[in-house]
């Protein structure tokens, strides 16, 4: 999940909405099969599952100040190439730079003068004024990390019986952390998330590029710095208090993510007053949260919120109570124009098939374990 | 095997994944059950109405279990999905049985064009989660879960 400013207002940006959102749509491919704009070779594409976002600056597809506001710095440092299959590299090789489909999506959006619960935080993380315009991305390694997980899901399977590991599900496959497995796993899995904040990093840079053309001002000009950008499916090994002890532990944080209080030593020096950013995303028609982790989360939920709104509703049955093309125009007449490439896929993601984002960020604000910045409305989103 | 067949091939399970799709497929042998699991998944990516058979590719793959047989299967399809960028339309297994099981299979199919192809889910992962090949009576049934 991404979050990148703007100094436009809604006002500026409305004119040339759906001008935007077509030129996003055509430059940050979508979609089942579709092919990413950074042609990396299999060396290259090494480098990326070694280095993430440093890969990418260093490359001229991105802003240096954009790694120090990404978790860990776009990188996870322990990545290991060698335990990635040949297959996985094949198919997702090609995929740096596009969005995916499913709940993945590119989404414009406007901060309202009433969504503004700590104006002096907003402030600090670049949201200055009420009508400001922000782009939020949400996807992840694409097929690569996919496979990977495929792929270590049949080796998991193979070794339980040696560890004496029974799982309820076969899909909670696993290895002992320290043993072989659970090592060449951890290492490989470290370059799906490198891919993953390589691919929003690439991507980010195409918003750019987007910005620049259609308002025919530079990126930096327009002032588009990164907020944040925060994984949601990952494990990772951290310190962590328990019983008064500090321990290391692996923290998994799958449909959950992660929220640092202000002098956590993990966060880069820009945020340690500040804590770290946290980015909720909710339903393309509802809207998503800035918000900001606390030391209620480091000592309830290993430094952990809830990372999205959650489906309450089937894909199907979704798909039952709307058609996507009635959707799409419904959706524009209260403002957000939104581009898909599938129709039905677009009616999966409709609003009432999310639960009331307010309602999460009620709970995770009430909990203590993350605290509400601004809330950001939805006007414009391409989807999968 | 064909597409158009009246026999119900699999069924889509609406209310088992909320954020995933779930699906039973059927056959009367081993060969129908993988083809009939294979067009499931064809049919989630494409409307195969707007998919050619005009590239093949064949395959093969073995395994001791026949439910981890199929989940390879399943899996290999995603992979040639995203690696050769195709959707697919058309499917043959050939399933013999020695010590392991062995698996020739040739799917058939089209290079992805969005111009061309009413394309719909492109799914990810084939997932373990409640994942089963089983006999009842006389017909094979298979349920797989895959992540959107």
């Amino acid at each position: 999940m991404r979050l990148v400013t703007t100094n436009l207002t809604y006002k500026e940006v409305q004119p040339k909405l759906r001008e935007l959102v077509d030129t996003m749509f055509k430059i940050v491919p979508s979609g089942v099969g579709s092919r990413g704009f950074v042609d990396a070779n299999k060396s290259q594409f090494k480098e990326i599952m070694e280095y993430g976002s440093k890969w990418c600056v260093e490359n001229n597809y991105g802003w240096k100040e954009d790694m120090e506001r990404t978790e860990g710095y776009g990188r996870i440092d322990w990545a290991e190439p060698e335990k990635v299959s040949s297959k996985a590299i094949e198919r997702g090789m090609n995929q740096l730079g596009t969005l995916g489909s499913g709940n993945h999506y590119l989404e414009i959006q406007v901060v309202k003068a009433e969504n503004i619960f700590d104006g002096e935080l907003a402030k600090k993380f670049g949201i200055v004024e009420p009508e400001q315009v922000v782009v939020m991305v949400h996807c992840g390694s694409r097929g690569f990390g996919h496979q990977i997980g495929t792929d270590y899901l049949r080796i998991f399977e193979g070794v339980m019986k040696k560890y004496n590991i029974e799982v309820y599900d076969r899909e909670l496959a696993c290895a002992p952390f320290q043993s072989n497995e659970g090592q060449d796993y951890y290492k490989a899995m470290a370059c799906a998330a490198n891919m993953a904040f390589a691919n929003r990093q690439v991507i980010l840079h195409r918003i750019r590029e987007g910005f620049s053309k259609i308002f025919k001002t530079e990126a930096e000009k327009l002032e588009m710095h990164m907020v944040y950008d925060v994984a949601h499916n990952i494990a990772k090994l951290e310190e962590h208090t328990i019983d008064g002890h500090k321990k290391k532990l692996v923290v998994h944080r799958k449909g959950s993510t992660r929220a640092f209080p202000p002098h956590h030593p993990e966060l880069a020096k820009i945020f340690k007053e500040t804590g770290q950013p946290v980015i909720i995303g909710g339903s393309m028609e509802t809207g998503s949260f800035l918000l900001v982790g606390t030391q209620k989360a480091m000592d309830e939920t290993f430094g952990s919120t809830a990372h999205g709104s959650g489906r309450t509703m089937s894909r199907a049955a979704a798909k039952h109570q709307v058609r996507g093309e009635q959707l799409q125009r419904d959706m524009e007449k209260r403002g957000i124009y939104v581009k898909a490439t599938s129709m039905p896929g677009l009616a999966e993601e409709a609003g009432f098939a999310y639960k009331n984002i307010n309602d999460v960020i009620d709970a995770v604000s009430q909990a203590g374990i993350s605290k509400p910045v601004v809330g950001l409305k939805p006007v414009g989103n391409i989807k999968g | 095997m064909n597409i158009n067949n009246d026999k119900k091939r699999y069924k889509f399970l609406e209310d088992v994944a909320i954020a995933d799709i779930a699906y039973e497929a059927y056959g009367k042998d081993l060969n129908e059950l993988f083809e009939n699991a294979a067009l499931a998944v064809f049919e989630l990516s494409a409307d195969l109405k707007t998919v050619d058979a005009k590239e093949k590719i064949e395959f093969g793959l073995e395994n001791e279990k026949i439910d981890n047989l199929l989940y390879d299967f399943l899996s290999e399809i995603l992979f040639l999905k995203d690696s050769k960028y195709m959707v697919f339309n058309k499917v043959k297994v050939e399933i013999k049985q020695n010590k392991k099981y062995n698996l020739k299979a040739i799917v058939e199919g089209d290079n992805i064009n969005p111009q061309k192809q009413r394309l719909e889910n492109d799914i990810k992962a084939v997932t373990m989660h409640m994942f089963e090949v089983k006999k009842e009576k006389n017909m094979w049934k298979a349920v797989v879960v895959v992540d959107i």
